[in-house]
């Protein structure tokens, strides 16, 4: 892929805080277009990368281009086509929504103020907080925060989308108006780069996904690549369950799980499901069906990570 | 393909940001409380010699005992008392919020990414506390001519050197001496604008700053210590009396512009080294 279909791309990505390194020789290359699922336990290092990846902590090592342009040395004229939601939304509790968002519309130099008002309140609008645009930030809820934090990621028309976390005290009906939102975004040609430690929440609308766990990035690839790297299993339903055991175990598979009237086996890599009916008619189990299921991406992160994503690092 | 590369992005002067800093400052109830209590100085003040009836014997502040002749004196008077302590310690409180005051919030990560500009950021924050010093120095002698005018007699003005003017030259004076407090408290803020590069914790930011102003104060009333006195920065803070004599002497005025510049120079190279390389964690 050359560089210039990159929204986001780095090389050797490290930081380190005195001996203890955070995010170690990191290379991402995020599709422009795609939406990005950036996964990983907390403390693996995703936010650490997303402060380097927006210019507000320098790397130890390696380069970052975004966008094309180099980041920290071409972050005045990339930055304004970058919404970010970085580690949480951030407000002055005493101001209301509404003028949050206009103090830190002010700060980009090229964001238009006469326009200032109108994009404001159609970034409020976008995440439903209209009604509550003129009350004061500090009596918002967590979730009222979260997504002022994401209209503050969209009061001019982006690029690039940085969001870390997004989901985070959102309810149910909360997270999933903001995949729909990520999804309305990506449908826009924006690219979306997402954070998250709950692989569930953000899988249904992610075409990419990267993995960190302490600091190193443990794969990356395009969803379809990362489901075929698991192992399939196959399920057996039928009636003779010994005699399908046996079978499978003939054909050198291990059947490890039995329940009622189904065997289970992880299908070995080059085996067609098919031999495995073959098989099972030859030797005259009765089979009422046959699935084969590829492992599921959560088991596959469990075992990247080598915990579950609830766990701190 | 994408939205944002078909609207051409032009960059303005980036004066929005100032006028926000400012709107966001002077919105504060913060701010209002420290304005208000600096304008209750002139007024306790006022209410005090009203009180007393007679001037008191000539002791205290400078302009104390002219009070019950000249009702303007009282905005002279809460100026002379509130440069040693009341002024460094609200001007303290400003300064030291610049930068740390954002980290504390978070909202410094989410200026940055605006992208706000390091640089800019640092030029608005100081923009607003030197707004602050001449809002609270102005605050000062508006509120003592008010209470003054209605507590006292006003008239035309003895100057220390025994002429006398008109109100209009009253004013002129008075607007001196305001830009002189102004100029005497920019380096102050220089230095809290420094020191609130160094944290996240603005509380810290603005009693560093304070004490500072605490302690050049103590240093420049040591005589031991006489060879720093031209280089503390509230070396000139009570050297204004020129101004009330006719004519206008600017001597004072100029050394103090001279070392408060000297400050500005100094502290903002300093802030700016640190800030312009800092990882912003917060």
């Amino acid at each position: 892929m050359s560089p210039a279909d990159l929204a986001i791309e780095t090389h050797g990505l490290t930081k380190a805080f005195g001996r203890q390194t955070v995010v170690d020789e990191l290379n991402l290359a995020v599709p422009r277009g795609s939406v990005f699922g950036f996964l990983g336990p907390n403390g693996s290092g995703k936010t650490t990368t997303i402060r380097m990846l927006l210019g507000l902590a320098s790397a130890s090592a390696g380069d970052i281009r975004l966008l094309g342009d180099p980041i920290p040395d071409a972050a005045a004229e990339v930055l304004p086509r970058v919404g970010a939601l970085v580690e949480g939304p951030a407000f002055y509790p005493f101001l209301s929504g509404r003028a949050n968002l206009r103090r830190f519309d002010s700060a980009d130099r090229t964001a238009s103020s006469s326009t200032r008002a109108a994009r404001v309140d159609a970034a409020l609008d976008r995440v439903g907080l209209s009604h509550a645009a003129g009350k004061a930030a500090h009596a918002y809820s967590l979730g009222m925060k979260q997504r002022l934090g994401l209209a503050n990621a969209l009061l001019t028309p982006r690029d690039l989308l940085i969001l870390d976390e997004p989901t985070n005290g959102l309810d149910p009906q909360g997270t999933r108006e903001v995949r729909t939102l990520i999804r309305s975004l990506a449908d826009d040609g924006a690219t979306v780069f997402v954070s998250s430690h709950l692989l569930a929440e953000i899988e249904q609308v992610c075409t990419h996904i990267a993995v960190m766990s302490a600091g190193r990035l443990v794969a990356q690839g395009s969803l379809d690549e990362l489901r075929a790297e698991g192992t399939a299993r196959v399920t057996v339903h039928t009636p003779d369950r010994e005699q399908a055991r046996g079978v499978l175990a003939s054909l050198g598979l291990v059947p490890d799980h039995t329940r009622d009237d189904t065997v289970t086996a992880e299908l070995p890599p080059g085996m067609l499901p098919e031999t495995v009916t073959e098989a099972l008619v030859l030797a005259g189990v009765r089979v009422r069906g046959l699935g084969v299921a590829g492992a599921s991406l959560e088991d596959r992160f469990v075992a990247l990570t080598g915990e579950g994503f609830d766990v701190a690092g | 393909m994408s939205r944002a590369e078909t609207v051409p992005r032009r960059r303005s002067a980036g004066l929005a940001l100032l006028g926000s800093e400012l709107s966001v400052l002077f919105r504060r109830r913060r701010t209002w409380a420290m304005l208000a209590a600096l304008a209750a100085v002139p007024v306790l003040i006022a209410v005090a010699v009203r009180l007393s009836s007679d001037g008191g014997g000539g002791g205290g502040p400078a302009f104390l005992g002219d009070i019950t002749q000249n009702g303007l004196f009282v905005s002279l008077t809460g100026l002379v008392v509130s440069v040693p302590l009341f002024l460094p310690l609200t001007v303290g409180v400003v300064a030291g919020d610049t930068i740390a005051g954002e980290a504390s919030l978070g909202t410094l990560r989410y200026l940055l990414v605006a992208p706000a500009g390091r640089v800019r950021l640092l030029l608005v924050k100081f923009a607003g506390a030197a707004a602050f010093c001449l809002a609270a120095t102005l605050v000062m002698v508006l509120a003592g001519v008010a209470i003054g005018a209605a507590l006292f007699p006003i008239g035309p003005v003895t100057l220390l050197s025994g002429d006398v003017v008109g109100i209009g030259g009253f004013a002129l004076r008075a607007a001196l001496f305001v830009a002189y407090v102004t100029l005497s408290l920019l380096g102050l803020s220089a230095i809290g604008l420094f020191i609130s590069t160094l944290t996240t914790v603005p509380v810290g930011a603005m009693a560093a700053t304070i004490v500072l102003s605490a302690v050049s104060q103590i240093v420049g009333a040591l005589p031991q210590l006489e060879a720093l006195h031209p280089w503390l920065f509230s070396h000139y803070w009570l050297g204004f009396a020129d101004l009330m004599r006719n004519p206008i002497g600017f001597e004072s005025f100029a050394d103090n512009a001279v070392l408060q510049l000297g400050y500005i120079a100094v502290f903002s190279a300093l802030a700016y080294g640190r800030f312009s390389t800092k990882d912003i964690l917060s």
